[in-house]
């Protein structure tokens, strides 16, 4: 039996007085490759944000490998949404991944040679290495969010969030993408993947939760990705368990 | 607008004389000296961290910090009776951040958005400033006359120690940016992944508003209440036109500031009926006019030029393609063709031949054109290329 890589109890998280998400209970087990799906509007950044304490639950608590977060932070890396930030911030294709060894580092001290070193590998992993002295604002979205995965990648975490990889980009860059993804959970690294594409689910992802404010099902996609679960995710009758 | 900065443009001008007298006066003058010195200081720490609230989108935080200073101003002088610019600004100081206090507040306890929450305690403290002001002025008392230029600011009024304050006040600034550059820059860019990576934004983002607070209440008495947003802005805004890195942003906002500060003291120097403060915020803007106009890859001048160079190749491009289409039915590249077949091309002129034949892509023969070796291979590389970017 594998270890459980990040488990979460009770989570229950709510902007004003409607809960987005609802006492969720879960356990992601190490080295596996999980898609969170569900409708819009269902919690799925939601729930990776809370993992990550970037908002705040009411309720609920998140272990990483039984430790609290701020005890596991350095094992975590996150890929945040796409459009979450300005990209005509003026800056370098490497100095946003340069960011990722930030972490590591703690207040003050400044990024050197190693780390400069470490985010050059991740470039060149991702296939953008040419473009590193690249203003940011010039990449197409594609090769934004291949800098994005670069820099989780320098954090050299064993765990990876991240919030719709694969949003607005090309095939190509999809392939790309889910093949570094594969490389991770090789290594052993957990995945979690919000995902929105239903189709590509059993043929990229190995484990899927199925979230819609509660959580719906969990487990290997072989077992639960199923007509039964869809329907209960996506269903018409998904707004009404929450508001008795 | 326009008539103020082409009076500005005459007055550079004409007073030509006045201007060099003026930079002689800089050296030898103990109080122009003073002056200048305070507004190149001040514009220089504006410029650095207006940078800073231009990139985190809080442009109008400034303003609003600025205008919630008036009230203490009015109260510290309610309270000591007395006008020394320390106590007054002490009282700036404090309804400043106060008012920054309640900004933040009002944006993560309510779900107003931060413009709403801007405006409201702008003008909630302005008013409340202006209605102490009056009430101040209808007091017996000598002193109260004055009390009014933190309006608009009044640079003759610097003195060698407000210098001084201000001198520190950038030094000490200048070390903190350079020791958490790294915070900084992360919370600018993405502070969620900031918070992500174990770094306490709340005290990042303190950190650099409160900074940002002390530069604006020192800037208080030399450009004003009204207008010191801009000089926190403008060379901001300007500087950006001009670079891709934060750095280097930084170090230009922080030269625009100065020499408008500089500029604008001179102006108002050579000239006794101009006020320094607008004058210098009038410079500051005229270099965003510039910037935004003649800066060369974001300004708008060189980005049509670029537009048309490129609408132009394209076009160059797409007559040769098409040419090399019909040479390629020939075993002979270079055999002749008539000009007539390519009329049925849609965007050639004979503008376009002209240039294809002036880059040696092609011979003119009377009415016979035909491509070279070189326009060949360009030709084919041209479709090459295009061919990549298909697959």
């Amino acid at each position: 039996m594998k270890p459980i890589a990040v488990k979460v109890d009770d989570l229950t998280v709510a902007y004003n007085y409607k809960p987005v998400l609802w006492d969720i209970d879960l356990e992601i087990p190490e080295g596996v490759l999980m898609a969170i799906v569900g409708p819009n509007g269902a919690g799925k950044s939601t729930l990776i944000k809370s993992i990550l304490g970037i908002l705040k639950p009411i309720a609920g608590s998140v272990s990483i490998y039984g430790k609290s977060y701020e005890d596991q932070r350095s094992l975590v890396a996150y890929v945040p949404q796409k459009g979450s930030v300005d990209w005509d911030f003026p800056t370098t294709a490497l100095d946003v991944v340069m960011m990722g060894t930030y972490g590591s580092l703690g207040w003050i001290k400044r990024p050197k040679q190693k780390e400069k070193k470490a985010a050059l590998e991740a470039l060149e992993k991702v296939g953008m290495l040419s473009f590193k002295n690249r203003q940011i604002s010039q990449l197409s979205g594609g090769q934004q969010q291949r800098i994005f995965l670069a820099r989780a990648l320098v954090q050299n975490a064993s765990i990876y969030f991240m919030d719709e990889p694969f949003q607005g980009v090309d095939a190509t860059t999809e392939i790309a993408i889910i093949n570094i993804l594969k490389e991770l959970r090789k290594a052993n690294k957990t995945v979690i993947v919000v995902h929105h594409d239903l189709q590509t689910v059993p043929e990229y992802f190995d484990w899927v939760t199925f979230l819609n404010v509660k959580k719906i099902a969990t487990g290997p996609v072989k077992d639960i990705f199923n007509d039964d679960n869809l329907t209960k995710t996506y269903g018409i009758n998904y707004q009404v368990s929450i508001q008795e | 607008m326009v008539s103020i900065i082409k009076s500005v443009y005459k007055n550079k001008t004409i007073e030509t004389i006045d201007f060099l007298e003026y930079i002689q006066l800089v050296f030898t003058d103990y109080t122009l000296r003073t002056i200048t010195l305070g507004t190149a200081l001040l514009g220089s720490i504006c410029g650095m961290l207006g940078s800073f609230a231009v990139l985190r989108k809080q442009s109008l935080l400034g303003d609003a910090i600025s205008h919630a200073a008036l009230p203490g101003i009015a109260i510290a002088f309610l309270i000591s009776g007395a006008k020394s610019s320390d106590t007054l600004l002490i009282g700036a100081l404090a309804s400043g951040l106060i008012g920054t206090v309640w900004i933040k507040g009002i944006t993560s306890k309510t779900h107003l958005k931060s413009d709403t929450a801007l405006g409201l305690v702008l003008s909630l403290f302005f008013g409340f400033g202006m209605l102490l002001l009056t009430f101040i002025q209808k007091q017996p008392n000598a002193n109260q006359a004055g009390l009014d230029k933190y309006l608009f600011g009044q640079a003759a009024t610097l003195v060698e120690r407000d210098v001084w304050l201000m001198a520190i006040v950038t030094g000490v600034s200048l070390c903190v940016l350079l020791l958490f550059w790294k915070e900084f820059k992360i919370l600018l860019f993405d502070e969620d992944y900031a918070k992500t990576l174990g770094f306490n934004t709340k005290r990042i983002d303190m950190l650099i508003t409160s900074f940002i607070v002390v530069a604006i209440v020192l800037g208080l008495q030399t450009v004003g209440v009204v207008l010191m947003s801009a000089m926190l802005l403008a060379p901001a805004a300007a500087a950006r036109q001009w670079t891709n890195s934060l750095g280097k942003m930084v170090v230009i906002a922080s030269f625009f500031g100065a020499a408008s500060g500089i500029i604008g003291t001179g102006i108002s120097a050579t000239q006794n009926q101009l006020s320094t403060g607008p004058v210098i915020v009038i410079i500051a803007s005229i270099f965003v006019l510039f910037s935004f106009i003649f800066a060369p890859s974001r300004g708008l001048l060189f980005r049509q030029l670029r537009f048309i160079k490129n609408r132009r190749d394209l076009e160059l491009h797409k007559t040769l393609a098409f040419m090399y289409h019909i040479a390629n039915t020939h075993e002979d590249i270079t055999h002749p063709h008539t000009i007539k077949i390519l009329n049925n091309f849609q965007g050639f002129t004979r503008k376009t031949l002209q240039k294809l034949v002036d880059k040696n892509y092609v011979a003119l023969d009377g009415q016979m054109w035909s491509l070279t070796k070189e326009g060949f291979d360009t030709a084919s590389n041209l479709y090459n290329q295009l061919n990549k970017t298909n697959e």
